[in-house]
Formats: C-alpha cells, sequence, structure tokens
C-alpha cells in the first residue's frame, strides 16, 4: 500500500475515521489543534458529525451523548484541556460509555508550556478523573504506531464500554513521517445496541443512561470495574522489548522518549555497553511481567527515561523491580526535548556513577 | 360503570413521585408527559436529565434517558440530537444546574440552534442540595447560603434566563409561564408541547422557563409558596412568549 507523508494529528484523524470514528467534539488547543481542523472537514465527508465545541467541558460532555447512542465518538485536547474533560471522563467510565480520547501532551503543570512533554502519565494511569476508575491508556512511539493503535481503540472501547486514552505528545502530534493508513472499517447498519438509547425499530422504551447508582448497585459496579482491570491486566499488555537478552541495563521509556533512547542505545551498543530497554505500548494496563521477570543476577539497574521531571513511570517500575536493582531517572521537561547526545551521555553518567560507587 | 377519564400519562410509570408533597416538579414533569404522549411520540424520545431534584426523575419516566453531568445536559442532548436527529431530545434542568454551573452549556447550545427542547424549572433555590442561593434566588428572598436575604451588593441579581435566550438569533422559541393557577397551567402545557412540536417539525431550538415553587426549603406551606409565587417571583420573572419564530413561519 502507497505511503503517505502526513502530520501526525491529522494522520491520527484519518484513522480515526477509518476506524469507525463517526463523531468528533473538540476545542483548539495547541498542540493538538490539527486534529480538530482536519476532522472538521474529514468527518462530513463520511457523514459523521464535528462540533467545535464551546469548551472542552463541552467537548467531552458531546461525546458522552453521542456515545449514549451508539456512535463511535472521540474527542481530542492536549494537557490543560484533559483536566478540563476528567469530569467527563470520569462520567464515561461510570455510565459505561466508549469513546476515544486523545491527549497530545504539552509542558506543565498550569497552562505549562505548548511544547511536546510527557507529564501527564499520572493523570492518565491513575486518576483521570474523580471516584477511583481505571481506563485502557495506549501510548504510541511513531505516527504509524498511533494511526494502528488510534485505528483500533474505539474496538477496545465497545469492548469494554469504557472510555479509551491514547497518550501522545507534542512531538507526534506536530512533526510529520511517512505512514501507511489501513483500510476503512466496516460499520454495521444501525449505530444502536441493546444498551444504547435512541428508538431502534422495534417497540422499547426505557433505556437509561445513567452515572449515578444507588448505593449497593455503585458498589457492584466498583467490583465489576476490578475484573475488568484484572482482565486488561491479564490480555491486554502491550510491550515493545529492546535488546534485553545480555541487557545489564534497562532503559524504560515509552513514547517519544523511547525512540530517543532507542537511538541513545544503539549508540552505546556500539561501545560494548549493554543497554536494552523495556517501552510500554499500554500505560495501563502497565508491563508489570516485563519488569517483574527480569533476570536480577544480570541487570545493574533500571533507568526511566521522560519528557517529564520528575520521572512519573518511575513509582509503576519500582513496584516491579521491588529492590532487587536500583532504579534511576532521566529526563527533560517543560517542553524541552530529550536528545540523542544528551541522553546517551546522561545513562553513561548514570552507569559510571554507579559503577565507580558500587 | 364509570368511565376512567383521567389518568396518569402512560410514558411516566405507574409509581408515585419522590418528590416533596405540594412541590411543582411534580406537575411540571406530569405536563410534559402529556404532551409527550399526546403528539404519540414516546419511543422517539430521549429524555436528558439533569443534575438535581429532577435526577429522581429518571425512577419515574418511561423513555429512553441519559443522566449527565451537572449543568451538561444541553451539550449531552447535542450529542445525543446529532447521533440521532430522528429522535425529540429533551433536557428538563433546574436553576442551579442550567443558569449557574451549566449558564455556558444552554447558551452555546441556543446560540448554535439545536435541534433541541430544554425545559427550565425555576424555583429560586437548589432544592437537592438542601436549599442553598440560586442564580434566581430573588432579592431579599433566605437562603441557607444567604441567610438574611439575597443582598445584590455581594451576590448579584436574579437572573432571567429567557430574556438572555431571546437575544439570540437561533433560538425559535423562548417563553416563560407559571405554573401557579389552573389558568396559567393550561397555557404553560401549551407552550410545553409547542415546544416539542417543533422538533417534530425541524425547526430549531426551543427554551421553555417553568417558575415553580419550593415549598419545603421556602419554608412554606404549599399554599403559602404559591402566594409567594404571585407576590414575588412572577413579579420579577415576567410570563410571556419572548420570541416564536414559528408563527412567522406560518404566516
Amino acid at each position: 500500500m502507497a505511503k503517505l507523508f502526513m502530520k501526525g494529528n491529522e494522520a491520527v484523524g484519518e484513522a480515526a475515521v477509518r476506524g469507525g470514528i463517526r463523531f468528533f467534539a473538540g476545542y483548539p488547543i495547541t498542540p493538538q489543534s490539527e486534529l480538530p481542523e482536519y476532522l472538521s472537514w474529514r468527518l462530513p465527508e463520511v457523514c459523521g458529525t464535528f462540533i467545535q465545541a464551546e469548551s472542552e467541558v463541552a467537548a467531552i460532555n458531546m461525546v458522552y451523548g453521542a456515545a449514549a447512542t451508539g456512535a463511535r465518538a472521540m474527542t481530542g485536547s492536549s494537557s490543560p484541556g484533559i483536566s478540563l474533560k476528567s469530569e467527563g471522563i470520569s462520567y464515561l467510565s461510570a455510565a459505561e460509555l466508549p469513546a476515544v480520547i486523545i491527549n497530545v501532551q504539552r509542558g506543565g503543570p498550569g497552562l505549562g508550556s505548548i511544547q511536546p512533554a510527557q507529564q501527564d502519565y499520572l493523570q492518565a494511569t491513575k486518576a483521570p478523573g474523580h471516584g477511583g476508575f481505571r481506563m485502557m491508556v495506549f501510548a504510541p512511539n511513531s505516527i504509524q504506531e498511533a494511526v494502528d493503535l488510534v485505528y483500533e481503540a474505539p474496538e477496545y472501547a465497545d469492548r469494554d464500554r469504557s472510555p479509551v486514552l491514547v497518550l501522545m505528545d507534542g512531538c507526534l502530534g506536530t512533526m510529520m513521517d511517512e505512514v501507511e493508513l489501513p483500510p476503512f472499517k466496516e460499520l454495521p447498519e444501525t449505530i444502536c445496541k441493546p444498551w444504547t438509547v435512541g428508538y431502534d425499530g422495534t417497540t422499547r422504551s426505557g433505556h437509561l443512561i445513567t452515572p449515578i447508582y444507588p448505593e449497593a448497585g455503585l458498589e457492584g459496579k466498583n467490583k465489576l470495574a476490578v475484573a475488568r482491570t484484572k482482565r486488561w491486566e491479564e490480555n491486554d499488555v502491550q510491550v515493545e522489548e529492546f535488546m534485553l537478552d545480555d541487557a545489564e541495563w534497562v532503559i524504560v521509556a515509552y513514547g517519544i522518549a523511547s525512540r530517543v533512547a532507542k537511538q541513545a542505545i544503539l549508540n552505546l551498543r556500539n561501545k560494548g555497553v549493554k543497554v536494552g530497554m523495556i517501552r510500554p505500548i499500554t500505560l495501563f494496563p502497565f508491563p508489570k511481567k516485563s519488569i517483574a521477570e527480569l533476570d536480577y543476577s544480570q541487570v545493574k539497574g533500571l533507568i526511566d527515561i521522560e519528557m517529564s521531571i520528575p520521572a512519573l513511570m518511575r513509582e509503576d517500575i519500582e513496584l516491579q523491580v521491588l529492590g532487587r536493582a536500583p532504579v534511576y531517572e532521566y529526563g527533560r521537561s517543560g517542553g524541552v526535548l530529550l536528545d540523542d547526545d544528551s541522553t546517551e551521555a546522561a545513562i553513561w553518567k548514570i552507569i559510571e556513577e554507579a559503577s565507580s560507587n558500587g | 360503570m364509570a368511565e376512567k377519564i383521567y389518568t396518569k400519562p402512560p410514558c411516566l410509570l405507574p409509581l408515585s413521585s419522590g418528590f416533596c408533597p405540594g412541590c411543582l416538579h411534580s406537575l411540571a414533569t406530569k405536563l410534559i408527559a402529556e404532551s409527550i404522549d399526546e403528539l404519540g411520540v414516546a419511543e422517539k424520545v430521549i429524555n436528558v436529565l439533569p443534575v438535581g431534584c429532577s435526577t429522581m426523575n429518571s425512577l419515574y419516566w418511561k423513555l429512553d434517558m441519559v443522566t449527565s453531568a451537572h449543568g451538561r445536559a444541553p451539550a449531552v442532548a447535542t450529542g445525543v440530537k446529532r447521533c440521532r436527529p430522528d429522535a425529540l431530545v429533551f433536557a428538563y434542568q433546574g436553576d442551579g444546574d442550567l443558569a449557574s454551573i451549566g449558564l455556558s452549556e444552554v447558551l452555546m447550545a441556543a446560540n448554535r440552534g439545536e435541534h433541541i427542547t430544554i425545559f427550565f424549572a425555576n424555583n429560586s433555590t437548589y432544592g437537592m442540595t438542601g436549599g442553598q442561593m440560586a442564580p434566581t434566588t430573588l432579592i431579599g428572598q433566605k437562603s441557607t447560603t444567604c441567610v438574611f436575604g439575597r443582598d445584590p451588593d455581594t451576590t448579584g441579581f436574579p437572573i432571567r434566563m429567557c430574556e438572555l435566550v431571546k437575544e439570540l438569533e437561533a433560538p425559535v422559541y423562548v417563553a416563560r409561564f407559571a405554573l401557579n393557577s389552573p389558568a396559567n397551567i393550561r397555557k404553560a402545557k401549551k407552550g410545553i408541547k409547542k415546544a416539542m412540536q417543533n422538533q417534530i417539525d425541524g425547526l430549531g431550538f426551543s427554551f421553555v422557563e417553568l417558575l415553580i415553587n419550593c415549598p419545603t426549603n421556602w419554608g412554606m406551606s404549599p399554599v403559602q409558596s404559591i402566594a409567594y409565587m404571585e407576590e414575588n417571583t412572577m413579579k420579577y420573572f415576567p410570563c410571556k412568549v419572548f420570541v416564536d419564530k414559528t408563527e412567522e413561519e406560518e404566516k
């Protein structure tokens, strides 16, 4: 199939259309604005709906309404906008509504910076809203992988009747790269499903989509959510393991940071340093086993590399290492990008200091 | 054998409501239900519920329903209607929900001219949370967060929503009614039905405000609360049809 040269945000928009997304509500925010821009003309071409909402809050609630009818619905934003959407994300989870959410991360906290960053890991994986719920979080490290994950995201959302987050960053969103687009998915003739609202042609009335339950019912829902999380951990973990066989040093990095780290690893390998990488593709469920089952008689240390200060994934890594090896971190933050040379130097420095201390 | 000439509207379940005795939410709900049944559209209706006393309606309606977050009903209704243009989508919101936390959502849905119907129940208080000051609480009216009465110097003035909505270009029908007397109830019923009919006719955004009471939080008997409405509420919030573009189009 022919490859195209596309900007990340636009490629993701096209992947969503091909994956069956037919409703998008969004609000302009850098660095993801090309996504609503693209979909504003692209969705009507496939009889879909685009709405430029008055706010991030309204956008996620429009998605909530669309999802209640069974339409495949998506919204996108960048870090501060995702905070505003967190109310709606919690409600989507409570009401068991499928939806795809794209976060093209920028520097934080606060208004932060408009430049790329990876400072929303904790929000994405631990508390995307109030009420102690989780959702699947995908973290592509290339435009092609972003396309492939966004294309499949509605399937996970529909399967679990849950919001799904694709956690990108300003680099992936705004850079251009070659990309192979997947074919259009065949969509069912009707958006109606047994649980959706809206007359389906048969005699029925009284379907309720609700984010509020009686106490015992809510506790039951909470327990079901725990069981679903376990299923995710058993079946849905995606991870890339790179040069781990003889690795004495293991980098853990996701998204754009893993691209930079990979180059640094290749450079260090050329210098004889035994370094490899674990790259979570699903941040939630987190690839616990890959880290827990490392050969700790061989591994001298792990280095968490993120475009975030502090490195936010570190606690999840440490929970799997359980003290069997030291965990270090290196990152740039606030919109300052990682680069190959500094990252290689930082890894080398950590290894050297650990060796001289050891 | 006696003939049954009055019964509960079929689109309401045969249950007694949990609204307080004398509360006009029950009556407003019944008027909407009657209108839906008289129009024969129950199975095509999608009812978007707000947050407040009227969230309880999820237990009473026999309609497809979506419960939304506080104030967000017009945004949720927008998503629903855009995906199901064949459905009749309405939301019934209280004054805290619509005129305070959801002011943006309702005005912007109105401004886009979404083909939805918004019923706005204005009882000048936050009923469900125990009677705090609402954006519609009258000057001097007491609440649990203005115990000496609403003071405009620090809390501003009651918001007249119809008067805000009517300034927008898109809405096709904007009207305020009071449910204080049989005559006014009949007028309100006519307006409610019209606001639903407008959606059947594909006309655009309809907004119907209903002045109601809250005997519990006003600390009054139901009869006293109606008298208070007539002497105070209805004087500040004039009952009339502000916009009716449906008449123009019929000409």
